[in-house]
């Protein structure tokens, strides 16, 4: 696993927002083909990590590694150019346009010439449709169907296939299953794996330690702003990622006192 | 079935068969007789002003904007190229120019105040409109002493901007179709129309898309309040003369048209083919009344009745649009056959 080349590392990041510490000393690795799991309660920092390694927050101390080379992001945007892409919980699509339109809004394809330059609809709805059916969402077939339609699994997958299409490199999931159904969390956790096999760096924000424990290769627990552990694929048990997650006291414990 | 189907997803469907339905409604009960009501000029002439103002607004409402000081922007253009031009003297031209910048001027604080500041653009053109209103009054008395200009225009102008056709129907009604066809074009086929939409749908994911946002609104809000001043300046134009007032009616007018013609009140939905079906239905509820039997003063009940059913058909036909479509002629056949 070693030997996948490291897509974006943080190095030492710390965040204040004033005279708040929201993050210290993050040090992470993300390989391609690999799913990093971040898990963390509420609170612990995972919202303010994402939006540091997305341009929204600058890091107060620290540096970002794309590639090797250290870089900074000022704007959202740029962060986007350089292959970052992040997929909100609920896919940041628009519920009210068709699919094919949602899909390349902001960079429409167009046919014709000069002032008759106009947005052309069937290549936009073939070239959406095949995108999320090359990630196996096979029930999508039609470009003008609108996107709130869809099931929340299935805008996902369109939220995700769109990223990819767009030449995303590191993929940000931001809960991607916490308002799903078990059959629809599935759908989305198979889209994980497939962008995986793609060879995208993922990382892959959860409450859920059965979603984390599906697709992740690596899992990274952050407690109150600081990485508390960080290992990999089968070195702890359920239980014991559950404990880290509730900030290191035993959930058996905790469930046994909820109990009358 | 798919035919019927396929309309039904469209944000116009409703829109259409109220249109529709108000017809049948006046042939019906209040005995009017077809020929004779698209023959008359009255609710051509009160749909292509009303149109013009109606379209830019709608098209803002699908940004996710609102835009209320055309109530005042119309006098605003009327008096301002009635004031250049016929109290001062200049050319026609340089009133016409006149006016629409004043409307540009206005569209831009518009657009730019909703930008930069979290002020919902309701309240912001609210204060627009009141402002505007202070400053035509004002601005009137100081500069001609009246609350009525009058202005004489030359046959060039009066034909293209205040003519009459066949001694009854306006020549704005071109410039209100041409509009309307413009934008229709322009909204369904050109990226900018996704734009606009993918902005009243989400504003934040369109920002995140590479959507020039602030652009895009000011440059909206810049076109309604020009529309709002072309139709001013035409009306000046039309009567020879302009006035203080007036306007203000055109806020719900076109508001009540715009929704009338399936645009959600809250963005990213809508059509300006819908539009122009809400305008066509508002015109014909309120000025086709005068050939029924039916009492004129019942028009607004007709109005408010016409648009809650618009709205309640709006509602469940975008649900319908959400519903996946059962288009396999095959599959239908077979449920047939269970």
């Amino acid at each position: 696993m070693s030997d996948k080349k490291v897509v974006i590392e943080l190095r030492n990041v710390d965040k204040s927002f004033g005279p708040i510490d929201v993050l210290h000393n993050i040090n992470l690795k993300v390989r391609e083909g690999e799913v990093l799991c971040l898990l963390g309660d509420n609170g612990a920092g995972k919202s303010t990590l994402i939006k540091t390694l997305a341009g929204v927050h600058q890091p107060t101390r620290g540096e970002i590694l794309l590639d090797g080379k250290s870089v900074t992001f000022d704007r959202p945007k740029q962060a986007q150019e350089m292959g970052i892409a992040t997929v909100h919980q609920f896919g940041g699509t628009f519920p009210l346009m068709s699919i094919g339109r949602s899909f390349f809004a902001g960079v429409e394809p167009t046919k014709g010439w000069g002032p008759f330059k106009v947005f052309d609809r069937k290549t936009a709805n073939e070239i959406a449709v095949k995108a999320v059916q090359d990630f196996g969402i096979t029930r999508i077939d039609d470009g003008d169907r609108l996107v709130g339609g869809l099931s929340g699994g299935e805008r996902q997958s369109l939220a995700i296939a769109r990223a990819v299409h767009f030449g995303a490199r590191v993929l940000i999931l931001d809960e991607p299953t916490a308002a799903l159904g078990v059959k629809q969390a599935a759908h989305v956790l198979r889209i994980v794996n497939e962008a995986k096999r793609r060879g995208l760096a993922v990382i892959f924000i959860t409450h859920q330690v059965m979603h984390a424990m599906a697709v992740g290769d690596h899992f990274a627990v952050l407690i109150r702003g600081a990485i508390a552990a960080d290992f990999g694929r089968g070195e702890k048990t359920r239980e014991e990622i559950a404990d880290l997650m509730a900030g290191g006291e035993n959930m058996a414990e905790l469930e046994a006192s909820i109990k009358v | 079935m798919s035919v019927i189907g396929s309309f039904l997803r469209r944000p116009e469907a409703a829109s259409a068969i109220s249109l529709v339905g108000i017809i049948a409604f006046y042939v019906l009960i209040g005995g009017v007789n077809l020929g004779t009501l698209f023959g008359a000029a009255s609710w051509v002439n009160f749909a292509a002003n009303l149109g013009i103002v109606a379209i830019p607004v709608g098209i803002l409402m699908i940004g996710g904007y609102i835009d209320i000081s055309i109530g005042a922007m119309i006098p605003a253009g009327s008096m301002a190229i009635a004031i250049i031009s016929g109290y001062y003297g200049l050319p026609i031209w340089v009133g016409m120019v006149g006016a629409l910048a004043m409307g540009a001027v206005v569209g831009l604080v518009n657009g730019i105040l909703s930008v930069r500041t979290t002020v919902p653009s309701l309240i912001i053109t609210l204060a627009t409109l009141v402002v505007m209103q202070g400053v035509v009054l004002a601005g009137a008395k100081l500069l001609t002493g009246n609350a009525s200009v009058s202005l004489t225009s030359p046959v060039w102008a009066k034909t293209m901007f205040g003519g009459l056709i066949g001694s009854s129907h306006q020549t704005i009604i071109f410039w209100w179709l041409a509009f309307t066809a413009i934008t229709v074009f322009v909204i369904q086929t050109k990226p900018v129309g996704n734009w606009i939409f993918a902005m009243g749908g989400d504003m934040v994911s369109a920002r995140n898309a590479g959507i020039a946002t602030n652009k895009l609104t000011i440059s909206l809000f810049v076109l309604s309040g020009m529309s709002a001043t072309f139709v001013g300046m035409c009306s000046a134009i039309q009567f020879n003369s302009a006035q203080v007032s007036g306007g203000m009616g055109y806020i719900f007018n076109a508001i009540v048209s715009v929704v009338v013609g399936g645009t959600l009140l809250t963005g990213g939905y809508g059509s300006i083919l819908g539009i122009f079906i809400g305008v066509l239905t508002f015109s014909i509820v309120s000025q086709g009344i005068y050939f029924t039997q039916i009492d004129r003063n019942w028009s607004n009940l007709i109005i408010g009745v016409t648009l809650l059913l618009a709205v309640a058909m709006n509602e469940s036909f975008r649900k319908f649009a959400l519903s996946p479509p059962k288009k396999r002629p095959g599959a239908q056949r077979e449920r047939q056959k269970a």
